[in-house]
């Protein structure tokens, strides 16, 4: 017989090979789920993690890396404040959408006018987009008491009826000959987010995803207010007694995820999206969740995840064009990764001992 | 716009209609709740029930054993709730999370070859003299069996709760774990029952979905249902027939607007689209203020230390 013997403190080194070895058995589950759907498991792994990296297109793929990790990785960050605290915002897709929703509505407002300043606004306007919706949780959580987890996710509904509404209506383009969408932000210098560099996939939302890093970084571990939102994810009791305003805190950390997550909403649009559209939101607010988790809430685990998670997803399109592997196949691979994350983070906190025969 | 073409005796039979795979999934998570777990894989066990319930009943031809199937199929997902967070000990918000994400995923990979595919039909039940009432007869004796399922499922639940033994002990899990424990009760053994039992309720729900409500299936086509059922609980207060009166006002607001749209009011269809979750919000809102009758171990691991 096994027991669980709490550790008096979470083990350091397990908390740091848990992330690689929940991702060595995901490989190994993930490579028995494509065996079962009839495709070679060494070949559908290696694709899907070596070929973006280092195969015969990795020029192209590499570049990519960068598009898809930021949101990811812009996102995960806010999420991992609050998650820290533990204020739950799971709403970071509709948060995401609302930022889009108002860079691109900004931007597309002074078309077709040509000034350095549209740009500055639209990147204000997402981020306003963002920290708007999530401000909606916060509010009523901090005024009401209701529950952020459901708020923030019926918001995530909401915020697609609005997309599918403004693609259709508000902000369709009158020139478009009657599609949904709107005017591709692409074609219109002053609004689009383009390469900094030509071909190395780097745009304002990569760097600003990099500045949220080193700020979430200096914020949990020279701040006071990083202090304060750990103390009450570790001993809720201790930071009442430290005299941590509660309210501030939710006010906060909503506030910030929400904000990056519009900023990433802003920059996918007005980048390598281009177009407001009904399917403009590809699922990154939930997928972030996942990040922030394999990172281990940590800055910079989240950079390395976020790497990760994107790697998985350019892979996963590589694996479907090539070997034929349904697109849903990688979302249960990353579903997966979550699932031994959790489990194997009982060692972290757990020692496993064989029981000593007493009387019980 | 025309209004009149809205029937009022079969808005209200829809209604209960849309309403069960609400209730079938809170009346699950209700008890779930009760012994003190936060399951919130909810959505996940749904769309995994609405996917094993429609392939087995395409496969078989046989809409009953669908619906077992997507008992069974709601069942399994939530055994992976429970190795993560009774045996793991992981935390209950981050496990249900992961259960909806994995959910979704498998359902999407499982069901590709069942887009487009149309169930066979469970056929309403049809009582004479009953079912032929006017008015009466449509909304209350005319629909499929597993409706009434749903609402034998509540009484159930209700009278097990209140009235009996093993319901007091699963209050009493819980309410207190430590002091259950202290009893001699076996807390994981008593959560872990309830999980699967809310795991197989949500499996229903989302059976029900794609085998009676639409029927066909697309990937996530629970929508959130699964999401607003979590809501449900907190309207109900944890009581089953709260529960019942909840489903209903969802399902009528669910069907109203779905008429409305319809029947071609001026407000534009997608904000009719967003009212159900947009009254989801509000609901909670306002009851949030009386926490008094959650249960007060909710979302809490629970281990034996000795």
């Amino acid at each position: 017989m096994i027991v669980l013997e709490k550790r008096p403190q979470p083990s350091k080194a397990w908390s740091y090979a848990t992330p690689l070895v929940a991702v060595l058995a995901t490989m190994v589950f993930g490579g028995l789920l494509f065996a079962i759907l009839g495709k070679n498991p060494v070949e559908a792994i290696g694709t899907i993690f070596w070929e973006p990296l280092f195969g015969e297109f990795a020029f192209y793929y590499r570049p990519q890396l960068l598009v898809k990790g930021a949101p990811l990785v812009l996102i995960a960050i806010g999420l991992s404040l609050g998650f820290r605290a533990g204020i739950w915002n799971i709403g970071a897709e509709g948060q995401y959408i609302m930022g889009a929703i108002f860079g691109a509505g900004a931007g597309l407002a002074f078309y077709p006018l040509d000034a350095f300043y549209i740009f500055p606004i639209m990147v204000i306007a997402g981020a306003f987009g963002g920290w708007l919706w999530a401000m909606i949780p916060a509010f009523l959580k901090v005024r009401f008491g209701t529950n952020e987890i459901l708020v923030s996710l019926m918001l995530v509904y909401v915020a697609e009826q609005m997309l599918a509404s403004v693609s259709l209506g508000l902000l369709k383009n009158p020139e478009g000959f009657g599609f949904p969408g709107s005017r591709n932000l692409q074609s219109y210098d002053s609004a689009h987010n383009a390469e900094l560099i030509a071909g190395s996939g780097m745009h304002w939302g990569v760097v600003t995803a990099l500045i949220a890093v080193i700020f979430s970084y200096v914020l949990l571990n020279r701040h006071m207010l990083g202090f304060h939102i750990r103390l009450t994810g570790e001993a809720p009791r201790a930071a009442k007694f430290a005299g941590v305003n509660p309210a501030r805190l939710i006010l906060f950390c909503l506030g910030l995820s929400g904000a990056l997550a519009g900023l990433a909403g802003m920059f996918e649009v007005s980048g390598p999206s281009g177009v407001v559209s009904i399917d403009f939101n590809v699922g990154y607010g939930f997928t972030a969740i996942i990040v922030a988790f394999l990172g281990r809430l940590h800055p910079v685990g989240i950079l390395l995840a976020g790497g990760l998670m994107a790697l998985t997803y350019i892979g996963g399109e590589i694996a479907q064009s090539q070997l034929g592997l349904p697109a849903a196949a990688i979302q249960v691979f990353q579903g997966m990764l979550l699932f031994f994350l959790l489990a194997f983070d009982l060692l972290t906190n757990y020692r496993i001992r064989a029981a000593r025969s007493e009387v019980a | 716009m025309d209004l009149g073409e809205i029937n009022p005796v079969l808005l209200v039979a829809s209604l209960m209609v849309a309403a069960t795979p609400l209730l079938l999934a809170a009346i699950g998570e209700l008890v779930v709740e009760k012994a003190g777990v936060l399951n919130l894989g909810v959505e996940g066990m749904m769309i995994v029930g609405a996917i094993s319930g429609f392939a087995i009943s395409v496969e078989t031809g046989s809409p009953w054993l669908g619906f077992i199937a997507a008992a069974i199929g709601g069942a399994v997902l939530s055994l992976l709730f429970v190795v993560l967070t009774q045996v793991a000990l992981a935390n209950q918000v981050a496990s249900g999370l992961a259960l909806t994400l994995f959910g979704l995923g498998f359902s999407a990979l499982m069901g590709q070859s069942y887009v487009g595919v149309k169930p066979p039909s469970m056929g309403d039940i049809h009582i004479p003299v009953i079912s032929d009432i006017p008015v009466i007869g449509p909304i209350l004796f005319q629909h499929d069996p597993i409706l009434y399922v749903g609402i034998a499922l509540t009484a159930a639940v209700w009278a097990t709760l209140k009235y009996t033994r093993v319901g007091l002990i699963l209050r009493a899990v819980g309410e207190n774990h430590d002091a259950a424990h202290a009893l001699g009760y076996k807390v994981i053994k008593i959560r872990v029952m309830a999980i699967l039992f809310g795991g197989a309720c949500a499996g229903l729900g989302g059976a029900y979905i794609s085998l009676i409500r639409v029927p066909q299936w697309t990937e996530g086509m629970t929508a959130g249902v699964g999401w607003i059922a979590l809501a449900l609980v907190v309207f109900a207060s944890w009581k089953p027939w709260r529960a019942l009166l909840g489903a209903y006002l969802f399902g009528g607001i669910t069907v109203l607007q779905l008429n409305l749209q319809a029947a071609g009011v001026a407000i534009p269809v997608e904000y009719l689209a967003m009212s159900p979750y947009i009254i989801t919000i509000l609901v909670l809102v306002i009851l949030s203020a009386d926490k008094s009758s959650a249960p007060a171990s909710l979302g809490r691991t629970f281990h034996a230390s000795h």
